[in-house]
């Protein structure tokens, strides 16, 4: 146990006394009786009133106080009788009793001439002479008389106020009574639970101290997962339950003819333009394309077959071979379908991957030369327009985006194509979402799928529904250097799928 | 996708009636095209002008729908042939019928295909109109058209170039050149004096439009160049037509030319010009043939107008959609597209034909009729289903790994960021104290600006660049990135490969060298033998200029192979990126611990 205070003492008598004799009318003759200034007992009883264990009365009292001059008078006597005192029978001089006395010489001169206490030798005004054996210091009793607090004649008091020796006070005290909350010992309060608590047993009589709740937790330090993984993650959540497995896309060097010739895009189209995507000076070509796919889909492009007429060009291999950062991960979509291809039998697939795209594009507030690009395609036989809406509505459904509304729109290597529109309650608008379409025959058959196996297939950016979900306007703040760890920090759980 | 600017009221009397906006736009959504933006010519020209709302222009009022449509359909890139293609989609006008006008082919007029033009363009293809009505409006969208022509399928000029002339100013045979450029002289569009092409081609040097398209034939030794039998000049494919032959308001007989690397293409764009304004012929719809003799004496004549016969099965043209439909009722809807159906059984199999227009070049394969068929039908009208596979998803395991190793060092403190995988070349290795062997890294070509000059080798500017832009975030700052490099790589097929790190940095008013090495012992123990063996001492010292001396050292497996590295970053570093604190770093290869 921690050694008790002064103040326990104080506050443990004050309270065995009340708890024997019912009051305590004085507070101020109960602290002189205690032993202890009284301003020590006052803090105790603010605390005791405070909860209210204790009933305290103040008594309010005008006194006079003896100066600091008056108090030196009142335990040596006045300077009057301290100056005959100093007389010694034989007389002494003036000189002799100023350095005796000090200050008191002068006041005590006069007044001891005015009583006729002390007189002089003829024609010798030097030297003083007692008249008086013994006097009586009335000063002397009445300073201490009021020093106790006792009655003296107003007659006194306007004598000792002329003479500057005591001044007018307010001085408070109390008088005390049992509170309705009364003990005979109080519990200390507790702020916190310890070891020594739940060790010494003394848990059992802990009274917690109320908390303010106002106030914050300590900031704890913690680490943080970036909000578009998140996204990412509930998305690949989605997928996953969907019976979707995740292709290999960390692959992002292509070649053009993995990234547009593939898939049935054609080398004039325009994202083949050198300022649509990242073309590379090392490794500037590809080193090696597989020979037998190559020739079909150069026959398809130029002169059609698979029941196409083709886009009647001359295909350059030249074109192919260049390298460039994947513009889509169709790409590796295009890859993975060839590789089923080969497979035999054919097994049904449902793929899906999230990862980063390459667009040689300005960079503003909402788009960048790289993004994350979510795609999911089912590959299997028979497979028709109302399957691919059937599980567009079941994967954005999962991302809250129930009210789905398409449109025909072109693509390259998709037909038909739809544009996804979402209704967006927050804008109180359609706004798109995403693409999707089934793959053309182009681009499946030259793999060497099967007549009658289709490939439908969807596709959308990470970062625009995050955005939305987020609140986000500037695609710099989530992404990239310039990313604000604020925003990191105080970022909410990702609720998609939950 | 292009965007074809028309007048409402033109697009609306065209029509035959009139929408609100609300229906427009439906209608717009339902047949695969957007109405973008809805604006006046005055409105466009403050905007040019950089104007306030009130600020006076030139320009009438007239409300301008500006529609976006798919890139593979020209035949929607002028107000002709959208109002065409919807009034057939809403049913109010039959399928065009377009026609060739019978001439015997001795009074055909002629173009004669010089053999120098192989060497720098060499198709032609031509056309006349006969007979045609301008006014002003007709006139401008006849311009706009060859423009936005030029501007998509024709690929900027490069791959084809069209020219149009008032023919009675002209004398035919025509023939088509290429020549010397000092031999080619004429008075060029909107020019008063004769220019020689070559002298032309430098004063074009200042023309905002026309210079962009000098590339074309500039550095060849012959100019491409049309001539009338007169020696007039027709035009300098691609770049500009002569100003004797000029199409007025008041032209009757339009001679069209097409001159291309690509000849599919030319036809395509010819037949593009002659079906949407032979709507404004004596006989609508009706075009007059030319005669191209080849070098080779060969002749073809052009355009060909001839329809593209398509024939399948019923069931292929249903199966995909998902619906099912009678024959009838598909041979209406692809008839609402414009394409030309009827159906016929054999061996009990309904089957369709269809004759594609020469406006519909992007039907290519019963696939596309498929498509037309679901338009026609309306894609919100498809009942939706289910695929019927079972297949177990699943992850890729390296993706799978990334996520429990970014786990455990977001559970170690580490704030995660995410940056780019292009950098500037100073970032990736100056700034970092390295230097460029060329054995390395990923060279873009192309860059737009400095900042996607090459793909990062290493995370380290990456994360020092975040660093940097949040310097004044309270210390201790940890960050870490999971993400992909990327090297020159022989043994793949494209010649680079791509590896997955962890790097993480940490920056204190003192380095935090042991605070790094406590994360790399925590991942060590983690992915611990049996399958990746580290040595009682896995921590080998090194002296690379990134760090200081004596305060770095790579991260070795037992075998000896280097799986990370780390260090207190080098003061010259930190200048360099601007932060005035201690940091340190470490970087491991997450594919090796797999």
């Amino acid at each position: 146990m921690a050694e008790k205070s002064p103040a326990a003492d104080v506050e443990a008598g004050l309270l065995a006394h009340l708890n024997s004799t019912g009051d305590v009318p004085d507070s101020r003759s109960f602290a002189s009786s205690l032993g202890v200034s009284h301003l020590e007992l006052e803090g105790v009883i603010k605390s005791l009133s405070a909860f209210r264990i204790v009933d305290s009365t103040d008594i309010i009292k005008e006194t006079w106080v003896l100066t600091d001059e008056a108090k030196g008078y009142a335990a040596r006597g006045s300077p009057e009788a301290q100056l005959v005192a100093a007389i010694p029978p034989e007389g002494a001089s003036k000189d002799a009793l100023k350095a005796k006395l000090g200050d008191a010489f002068d006041v005590g001169m006069k007044a001891a001439a005015r009583n006729k206490w002390i007189g002089f030798e003829k024609g010798n005004k030097d030297l003083v002479l007692r008249k008086v054996e013994n006097v009586r210091d009335e000063m002397q009793e009445q300073l201490k008389k009021l020093e106790k607090g006792e009655v003296v004649p107003d007659k006194v008091i306007d004598d000792l106020k002329r003479r500057k020796l005591i001044t007018k006070e307010k001085s408070i005290w109390y008088s005390l009574k049992k509170g309705p909350e009364f003990v005979v010992k109080r519990k200390t309060l507790a702020t916190d639970v310890t070891t020594e608590h739940l060790r010494s047993g003394d848990w059992k009589d802990l009274e917690f101290k109320d908390y303010n709740y106002g106030a914050q937790g300590q900031p704890i330090a913690k680490g943080y997962v970036q909000p578009l993984m998140e996204v990412r993650e509930a998305i690949e959540n989605i997928f996953i339950m969907m019976g979707f497995t995740e292709m290999p896309t960390n692959k992002f060097v292509e070649s053009s003819f993995w990234n547009f010739d593939a898939l049935f895009q054609p080398q004039q189209h325009p994202a083949r333009d050198s300022h649509d995507t990242f073309f590379l000076k090392a490794p500037a070509a590809t080193r090696q394309l597989p020979e037998d796919y190559l020739e079909k889909v150069k026959q398809v492009h130029q002169s059609g077959g698979y029941g196409s007429k083709g886009y009647g060009y001359d295909w350059k291999r030249d074109e192919a071979e260049k390298n460039l950062l994947r513009t889509h991960t169709t790409a590796v979509s295009t890859r993975m379908l060839y590789k089923l291809a080969q497979e035999k039998p054919f097994a049904p697939k449902r793929y899906y991957s999230i990862d980063r795209v390459f667009r040689n594009e300005a960079v503003d507030r909402t788009h960048l030369a790289e993004f994350h690009q979510i795609e999911g395609l089912i590959c299997d036989y028979g497979l028709t327009l109302g399957d691919l809406i059937g599980v567009l509505e079941d994967f954005f459904s999962s991302l809250g985006m129930s009210k789905l509304r398409f449109k025909p729109a072109y693509n390259p290597y998709t037909e038909p194509s739809m544009e996804i529109f979402s209704y967006h309650d927050g804008l109180k608008k359609w706004v798109e979402v995403g693409n999707s379409g089934m793959f053309r025959p182009e681009m499946l058959l030259p793999m060497g799928l099967p007549e009658g196996v289709n490939v439908i297939a969807w596709g959308l950016s990470l970062e625009r529904p995050t955005m939305i979900l987020y609140g986000i306007d500037n695609i710099r703040d989530l992404f990239g250097p310039k990313v604000d760890f604020n925003l990191i920090k105080s970022n909410p759980l990702c609720r998609l799928g939950i | 996708m292009p965007t074809v600017s028309v007048g409402r009221d033109r697009l609306f009397a065209a029509l035959g009636r009139t929408y609100t906006q609300e229906d427009f736009e439906a209608l717009c959504f339902e047949f695969g095209i957007e109405l973008d933006d809805v604006t006046t010519e005055k409105a466009i020209m403050r905007k040019e002008k950089h104007l306030e709302d009130d600020g006076e222009v030139e320009g009438d009022d007239e409300v301008i729908y500006k529609i976006e449509v798919a890139a593979n359909r020209y035949d929607l890139l002028c107000l002709e042939g959208l109002a065409r293609a919807l009034r057939v989609f809403t049913g109010t006008e039959a399928n065009p019928v377009f026609r060739i006008s019978s001439i015997p082919r001795g009074s055909m007029l002629q173009m004669h295909v010089k053999p120098q033009t192989s060497q720098i363009r060499p198709h032609v293809v031509c056309a006349v109109l006969r007979g045609v009505t301008f006014d002003e409006a007709r006139y401008n969208s006849f311009i706009d058209l060859q423009d936005k022509l030029h501007q998509n399928i024709c690929r900027k000029r490069t791959l084809v170039a069209i020219g149009t002339h008032d023919l009675d100013t002209l004398v035919a045979p025509f023939s088509y050149e290429a020549l010397p450029p000092h031999e080619i002289n004429f008075v060029p569009l909107k020019q008063e004096e004769s220019f020689r092409a070559d002298k032309l081609m430098e004063f074009y040097k200042s023309d905002m439009k026309l210079k962009k398209f000098l590339h074309i034939i500039e550095n060849s030794p012959v100019y491409p160049v049309i001539y009338d039998s007169n020696r007039t000049v027709l035009s300098l494919p691609p770049i500009i037509n002569g100003a004797h032959s000029a199409i007025t308001l008041t032209t009757r007989n339009v001679f069209i030319e097409c001159t291309a690397t690509d000849l599919t293409k030319a036809k395509i764009v010819l037949n593009t010009m002659v079906t949407m304004f032979s709507e404004y012929c004596e006989n609508k719809f009706e075009v007059e043939p030319v005669e191209v003799i080849h070098h080779d004496g060969s002749k073809t004549v052009y355009p060909d107008l001839s329809c593209y016969k398509m024939e399948a099965p019923l069931s292929d043209i249903l199966g995909p959609i998902g619906i099912s439909l009678d024959e009838k009722q598909v041979v209406c809807l692809l008839n609402k597209m414009q394409l030309q159906a009827e159906s016929h059984s054999s061996k009990g199999e309904h089957r369709i034909s269809v004759s594609v227009p020469p406006t519909r070049s992007d039907i290519l394969h019963a696939r596309d009729l498929v498509e037309d068929v679901a338009i026609a039908y309306g894609y919100n009208n498809v009942p939706k289903s289910k695929p019927k596979c079972m297949t177990i998803g699943g992850r890729q395991p390296l993706n799978r790994f990334s996520d429990k190793i970014r786990a455990e060092v977001a559970r170690a403190g580490y704030m995660e960021v995410l940056t780019f995988i292009l950098s500037s070349h100073e970032e990736n290795f100056d700034m970092l104290n390295r230097t460029d062997d060329k054995s390395k890294a990923v060279i873009i070509a192309n860059p737009r600006t400095s900042e996607f000059e090459v793909v990062r080798t290493s995370l380290m500017s990456c994360l020092l660049k975040t660093l940097k832009h949040n310097i004044d975030h309270p210390r201790p700052i940890k960050i870490f990135e999971v993400g992909d490099v990327m090297t020159l790589d022989p043994s793949c097929d494209v010649g680079a490969s791509n590896n997955r790190r962890l790097a993480a940095l940490y920056c204190n008013r003192v380095s935090g060298f042991e605070e790094i090495m406590g994360l790399v012992d925590s991942i060590v123990k983690i992915v611990r033998a049996p399958h990746v063996k580290f040595g009682e001492k896995y921590y080998v010292p090194t002296d690379e200029p990134e760090f200081f001396p004596k305060r770095q050292c790579k991260i070795v497996t037992s075998d000896g192979k280097q799986v990370g590295y780390l260090g207190i970053v080098h003061a010259e570093v930190l200048r360099k990126f601007g932060i005035p604190d201690p940091c340190t770093f470490v970087e491991m290869d997450i594919e090796a611990l797999l």
